[in-house]
């Protein structure tokens, strides 16, 4: 498995994840299944690009620095949207994006340079 | 004159030193005897080199020339042999600038650079074997280090070469499996008493009493060091459930703590909305 489908596969987890444990908040459980969706996209988009800096760059802090960011501004993009929730929005994508960008560097094939 | 025992030992050793005569090396001086032969510093007068000479007996000519055939980067290269005017039989080769293995030792030097130097060994014997040839006589005093950090195994050897008893097995017939017994006994003189117990299981393994209990091959025995060196459980030791559980720990430890960050940011936010 390349490095973004393995970003992409873990971030599509993840995020299902994460959008799943918004069933603890009883105000939001009504839209628990866009929230699910939307959080599995953004994990997805998150795994794509640690996925391909991941290819082209071989470290583990530098993965999770990037994925950490990564989580943090679309997290960030998600609560915009929603107007509220921006802490309990944008802290755990932070943490998730930091997790994402650390498989992405520690699993998948290192594909060979091109000559 | 008087022939005292100095001057009589002069004299043997005098007698003893191989006649270059025809050849293009000049000798310098004795740099070591081994099983097979005494070895000398040379100086080959063609290329202007210096070179290790080992002048062995004749008998041993054919299989001086098929460890001549080894060409390995662990393996010290032989330029070229040759017989001398009394039927002893020479072979030029590296002369490698460096330290005996024991000595190298003495700098204690890191586990991951011990068990590097030790890969190098394995790899070495491996390639060795693989070619139908075994070493015989492996012991640290048989490996050098080089300048560059460049692994060379020597004195390959031969028929006549019964081993060194701290690093031979009991094996009557010495073949494949007595090298194997000679690098547990290596890799057991390379650590420390407080080295992990995985590394002296492997190294136990290699020394059973029983050849059929050792590794079978060289590889095999790599390959366990390999699984330790990447955190992995090793063939030779069933660790117990607790060591098992704490090597997964440290193995996967950024993984561990970045779920446990998620975890603690979501009760975190949890408690701060009873709030």
């Amino acid at each position: 498995m390349n490095k973004i489908l393995v970003g992409l596969v873990f971030g599509l987890i993840l995020g299902a994840i994460d959008g799943a444990t918004a069933w603890f908040t009883p105000e939001v459980r009504p839209a628990i299944a866009g929230i699910m969706v939307g959080s599995s996209i953004k994990g997805m988009i998150v795994g794509l690009f640690s996925g391909w800096f991941a290819r082209r760059v071989h470290s583990t802090t530098w993965g999770i620095v990037l994925g950490a960011a990564l989580g943090l501004l679309f997290a960030f993009l998600v609560a915009l949207m929603q107007h509220d929730h921006y802490l309990a929005i944008m802290l755990p994508g932070f943490v998730v994006g930091a997790i994402i960008g650390f498989l992405t560097q520690r699993m998948g094939v290192q594909e060979p340079a091109k000559v | 004159m008087e022939l005292n025992d100095a001057v009589l030992d002069h004299l043997r050793r005098v007698a003893a030193l191989p006649d270059l005569t025809g050849t293009r090396y000049e000798l310098e001086s004795e740099i070591g005897r081994g099983g097979m032969g005494v070895v000398y510093a040379a100086r080959d007068r063609q290329l202007d080199r210096r070179v290790a000479l080992k002048v062995v007996d004749s008998a041993l000519a054919g299989e001086a020339r098929l460890i001549a055939r080894l060409e390995h980067p662990g393996i010290v290269p032989i330029y070229e042999t040759g017989t001398l005017p009394d039927g002893r039989v020479f072979y030029a080769m590296k002369l490698v600038a460096g330290a005996r293995l024991d000595h190298y030792m003495a700098g204690a030097p890191s586990l991951g650079e011990r068990l590097r130097v030790l890969r190098r060994i394995g790899e070495a014997l491996s390639f060795a074997h693989a070619r139908g040839v075994i070493h015989r006589d492996l012991k640290p005093q048989n490996v050098m280090v080089g300048g560059f950090g460049e692994i060379y195994v020597m004195d390959w050897g031969v028929e006549a070469v019964a081993g060194t008893p701290a690093f031979r097995g009991p094996d009557a017939h010495l073949d494949r499996l007595s090298d194997i017994y000679s690098l547990g006994a290596m890799l057991q003189f390379m650590l420390a008493d407080s080295a992990p117990r995985a590394l002296l299981a492997i190294a136990a393994k290699a020394m059973r009493e029983d050849p059929a209990a050792r590794y079978p091959d060289a590889p095999a025995f790599l390959a366990d060091i390999e699984r330790f060196q990447e955190g992995l459980g090793v063939e030779a030791w069933s660790e117990p459930i607790w060591h098992r559980l704490r090597r997964f720990t440290s193995r996967n430890a950024v993984l561990l703590w970045l779920l446990a960050a998620y975890a603690g940011v979501k009760f975190l936010l949890f408690f701060l909305k009873i709030l």
